[in-house]
């Protein structure tokens, strides 16, 4: 399909609206007769509450209503989406999660008190009238001390501050690997907490219909199918024919969109009550403390090597911050999207991992871009690098002698997971080529003669999208399905529109979807619209996270666009009056083979719509098909980064001077799209590895609470990066596409580490946690020099 | 933010006028005293905004001394044609300050005003030994900055312009915190009429002066002088971005980069 279709590099459709400023956000919606919420939010990170006297409030002016746990009574808690089983079999621990705290705040930033009125300003007014007493408890911060004997247990029904005790692989298989070794190569290391900040804060509307009994909700989600289930069901007990939840344009979500949170259900249950809507929109300070967090893993890994440096066994002992209470999807990510991953790339045949989950006072931890799979990234790629150091191998050498043959897939890991296909040595000698591996020395001096110290790094990740199929992960914890849908719903002129259960939110599936639509039916690009976000419009679909769209949404509209091409050949045969085996379809037209006989799409289209001319006995009228897509297993995208850093030994200062990343996507559908995805990916990972970290002190603080101190990446923190891509067709969806949206974000940490630790290897420096501040540099230096 | 008045007069009595309310406030540029409303850290029943005040404005030079009206703002400050020749480490200083939009609304006035001690302003002040004047006197740089946040400005008195003498040689080098593009460390050193002056910013709770390195350097005007000279950073600002030890460290650096700056 000429320059639209799968493979080109389309400009963005949905740019035009953005760069103009007219995106439509929750937040740009105003309802008549809207009211606004503003939410009192605890300033302690424990505390019990022993009163709250919102008098003077409730009497200041424009003041609507003011409500407290107890008016959430008959309300439910905030759901967790995903149950983990504990090594002894039971069940995680699972606290409660209320809507506004029942008694006690559990991290900074809990709300507390929810203040309607007229206006937002109105509303802040009365909330900062309201006057709650509270008793400070002690604060549990650091996990270590959470699980200490005689912490504060911050949930009493738990009775201590362990969520769960887990493991995955073969702990026998993996000590006999251990006690046969000739090397181990160990680290410890910590995986720093991140928020994401998207650009739009998170904002929520309720609106209620009393004459039919309908809500809505408009919010800033990346799966308004799952809000409507969990908050419908779970919280508000709305049934799903009575609520509609709208998220239409979203500013970036990098999973933190994807979770239900209690502002929703805030807002949602007081437009009832209200009979108005309810307008909440986060300050950027209020996101920093209630957004859920990412990352926060603290680990132990050893890697068991033979004399050849081949991979025999790997352990690994982590503890994952959960944060005050559980998130929608919080216990999956250190367990079943991290655990899973740590065969990476290699053949190491036994690994066994511990994980145990603790509950702390701080902003609950969940998926953020990568998932799970960044953390399992960093260990492996760092442990691999110490064990190249350590046994005086090339790191890309030794990568290379513990690939996963070509000829060995698919491989059954020994962490639980099928790899279906991949190519690791051809992305890897892609990445070598491209940074010019060979002629690094020379640069390195160079560098020297100017006084800065470089180095090098390698990172080889593998990552698992699209999460599936739904009956496995049912048995492994999921409350909820996996798969995604998608209608076609041809218009009677030939036009098309596309119901997506995915959502965009800054990946460009207006344009892609828009493409493989283009392409497979041969019909002008401009001619498809793409509907997505509305749980009035679209098939009930899972949203957008992990990598997940082209995949498993992609998947879904391809099954669609095959039930139309089947309908419309019947379609077609009746019209040019042959049998249907006889009917080929290419570039928009239906041909009898072997004849010039043939008909153009519109014209079927408008037959299915004005049945005058049409086997009706045989055939419905009308164009539309509807497909639910679920997966056969993963994709298993992959790839090679390497990165170069120069090092400033007065300062500490580490300047990224080039960074390279070949990625195996499968097929691509748009390479312009894949690059700025990988891009973003990039920047994310880059600043976890320089500049972000959401710090707590000791009293549960955040002292990262602003931009004034938690570090984004600017533009000139990074360099022009060099991307490209190698093809393995993903064996078991029908594009062949394998989801690029997470893997720059999980490759780029432990290339980043890789090479300052390689330019500090005259300074005895083993290892540096991220972030590598111009500080801790310094600091290892010093030490390493003492 | 909460309520408040806002007045902007067109001459400086007007200005000195309303400002005799003690619950009001100037606004010069905004930069800080904006976000802080914006936040309600801030309450403020009056503000008196600057910026029709023409007399505020603008650098000229005369018998060796640069004077910059206290409403200049510090994208002005960088690209004066004025500044770069006879100053270039003040020009350099104000191009380093914060963003483009930033430095686009910040003026001098009001970053010496509020006395941030992470600002770059007031190691340019006192490094360069400048004169500020106000609606009702001269202080001195070495008088104007008395502690964190605080200045030797009276109620009411409205910082007019700084004079700055040019230099024989000065330099500025900044270590920035990467996320607020405050200083971290900031060092100024001049060499002025045969006095040198070394100010430190961001360090501590307000600009010094290092007097060990000012020694040093006036006995040998070189980078080599002051690298190996430690400040004792005891009592110096200590944060997630930066230990006082590594300030300490940092002021050494800084300093012999502001000299290799200032050639």
């Amino acid at each position: 399909m000429g320059d639209t279709g799968i493979g080109s590099a389309v400009t963005r459709r949905e740019d035009y609206r953005f760069l103009t400023g007219q995106g439509k956000y929750t937040d740009d919606i105003n309802l008549a007769h809207q009211t606004h919420a503003w939410i009192v939010r605890s300033p302690y990170a424990h505390a019990n509450i022993t009163g709250i006297d919102s008098s003077a409030a409730a009497a200041m002016p424009g003041v609507v209503a003011i409500y407290t746990s107890e008016d959430f009574a008959e309300v439910g808690g905030v759901p967790c989406g995903w149950e983990v089983t504990q090594k002894d079999g039971t069940p995680m621990n699972e606290p409660k999660h209320p809507i506004l705290a029942e008694g006690r705040v559990r991290h900074v930033g809990d709300p507390v008190v929810l203040v309607i009125a007229e206006t937002r300003d109105q509303a802040r007014n009365a909330a900062e009238a309201i006057v709650v007493d509270y008793e400070e408890l002690p604060a549990q911060i650091d996990m270590q001390a959470a699980l200490a004997d005689g912490a504060t247990a911050i949930h009493d029904d738990v009775g201590s501050n362990l969520c769960f005790d887990w493991e995955l692989g073969d702990q026998d298989a993996t000590d006999a690997a251990f006690a046969n070794a000739h090397h181990v190569a160990k680290l410890d290391l910590v995986n720093n907490r991140l928020v994401a900040n998207a650009m739009e804060p998170r904002a929520a509307i309720g609106d209620y219909n009393p004459s039919s009994g309908d809500y809505t909700l408009y919010t800033t989600s990346q799966n308004p199918h799952v809000i409507r289930l969990l908050m419908g069901a779970f919280v508000l007990s709305i049934p799903e024919h009575k609520l509609r939840v709208y998220a239409p344009d979203v500013g970036g979500g990098f999973g933190s969109k994807i979770y239900h949170y209690a502002e929703e259900a805030m807002v949602t249950w007081a437009a009832g009550q209200l009979k108005r809507p309810v307008k909440w929109t986060a300050e950027r300070s209020e996101s920093f403390m209630s957004d859920a967090h990412g990352r926060d893993h603290v680990t132990h890994v050893e890697l068991a090597m033979d004399e050849n440096g081949t991979f025999l066994g790997l352990k690994c002992n982590t503890l994952a911050n959960m944060g005050a209470y559980l998130s929608t999807f919080a216990p999956c990510v250190p367990t079943y999207l991290h655990a899973t991953l740590l065969a990476g790339q290699y053949t190491t045949p036994a690994i066994h991992c511990e994980v145990k989950a603790v509950f702390t006072n701080t902003v609950p931890v969940d998926a953020y871009r990568g998932a799970g799979r960044p953390e399992a990234t960093y260990l492996l790629e760092r442990v691999v690098d110490v064990a190249a150091k350590e046994m005086n191998i090339d790191p890309a050498e030794l990568r290379r002698r513990n690939f996963i043959q070509p000829d060995q897939f698919p491989y059954d890991t020994p962490v639980a997971l099928t790899y279906d296909t991949g190519n690791y040595e051809v992305t890897l000698d892609q990445a070598l080529a491209a940074a010019d591996y060979a002629g690094f020395q020379a640069r390195k001096d160079e560098a020297a003669s100017r006084g800065k110290l470089r180095g090098i790094g390698i990172a080889s990740y593998i990552e698992a999208c699209g999460i599936a199929p739904s009956n496995v992960v049912g048995a492994l914890g999921a409350r909820a399905g996996l798969y995604e849908a998608a209608t076609i719903r041809v218009n009677p002129t030939g036009s098309v529109t596309v119901l997506t259960g995915s959502h965009s939110h800054g990946q460009g599936h207006e344009t892609t979807f828009s493409q493989v639509v283009s392409d497979m039916l041969g019909i002008d690009y401009d001619s498809i619209e793409i509907v997505h976000g509305d749980t009035d419009k679209v098939p009930f679909g899972m949203g957008t996270y992990g990598s997940r769209s082209i995949a498993v949404g992609g998947s879904a509209i391809y099954r669609s666009v095959e039930k139309i091409i089947a309908k419309a050949k019947k379609i077609a045969a009746h019209l040019l009056e042959a049998d249907v085996a006889d009917i080929e379809f290419e570039n928009g037209e239906f041909k009898v083979k072997g004849t010039d006989k043939s008909t153009g799409f519109g014209d079927v289209a408008l037959t299915a719509y004005v049945p005058h001319n049409y086997p009706l006995e045989e055939l419905e009228p009308g164009l539309e098909e509807t497909s639910f897509y679920d997966p056969a297993n993963f994709t298993y995208p992959a790839g090679t980064y390497i990165c170069e850093v120069e090092i400033d030994p007065e300062t500490g200062v580490v300047d990224l001077v080039s960074f390279h990343a070949s990625d195996d996507f499968g097929n691509v559908i748009n390479p312009m799209i894949v690059e700025g995805q990988v891009h973003g990916g990039l920047a994310q990972g880059i600043g976890q590895a320089l500049l972000e970290n959401c710090v707590y002190d000791d009293q549960g603080q955040l002292l990262s609470g602003s931009y004034m101190d938690y570090c984004m990446p600017r533009a000139d923190d990074l360099p022009s990066f060099s991307v490209d891509t190698t093809v393995t067709a993903c064996t078991h969806n029908p594009l062949g596409v394998k989801g690029c949206g997470e893997a720059g974000a999980i490759g780029s940490p432990p290339a980043v580490i890789n090479a300052i630790v390689n330019a500090l290897s005259d300074y005895n420096v083993r290892h540096i946690d991220m972030p590598a501040t111009p500080m801790k540099v310094w600091q290892a230096m010093s030490a390493g020099q003492a | 933010m909460y309520d408040f008045t806002y007045h902007k007069p067109s001459d400086l009595n007007e200005a000195g006028q309303l400002l005799t309310n003690d619950e009001a406030k100037v606004v010069a540029g905004g930069m800080t005293l904006i976000p802080t409303l914006k936040q309600r850290l801030a309450q403020h029943s009056d503000l008196v905004d600057l910026s029709a005040i023409a007399e505020l404005n603008g650098i000229t030079q005369t018998d060796g001394v640069v004077r910059i009206g206290a409403m200049t703002t510090h994208s002005d400050v960088h690209h004066s044609e004025l500044v770069r020749s006879s100053i270039p480490a003040l020009a350099d200083l104000a191009g380093q300050i914060g963003d483009v939009q930033v430095r686009n609304r910040g003026t001098i006035g009001g970053s010496i005003a509020n006395a941030d001690p992470a600002a770059d302003y007031p190691a340019a002040v006192v490094g360069l030994g400048a004169t500020v004047h106000t609606n009702q006197r001269d202080i001195s740089a070495d008088d104007f900055f008395t502690a964190m946040f605080e200045t030797a400005l009276g109620d009411g008195e409205i910082i007019t312009a700084v004079s700055f003498p040019v230099p024989d040689k000065a330099g500025y080098a900044k270590f920035a915190n990467p996320a607020s593009r405050y200083a971290i460390v900031g060092v100024m050193v001049a060499h002025t009429q045969g006095e040198t002056r070394v100010a430190v910013t961001g360090a501590a709770g307000s600009v010094f002066r290092a007097s060990e390195m000012e020694q040093a350097l006036a006995d040998d005007f070189s980078a080599e002088a002051v690298r190996s000279i430690a400040v004792a950073s005891d009592e110096f600002n200590s944060d997630i971005h930066a230990s006082a030890e590594y300030r300490g460290h940092l002021v050494s650096v800084m300093a012999a980069r502001a000299v290799m700056a200032a050639g």
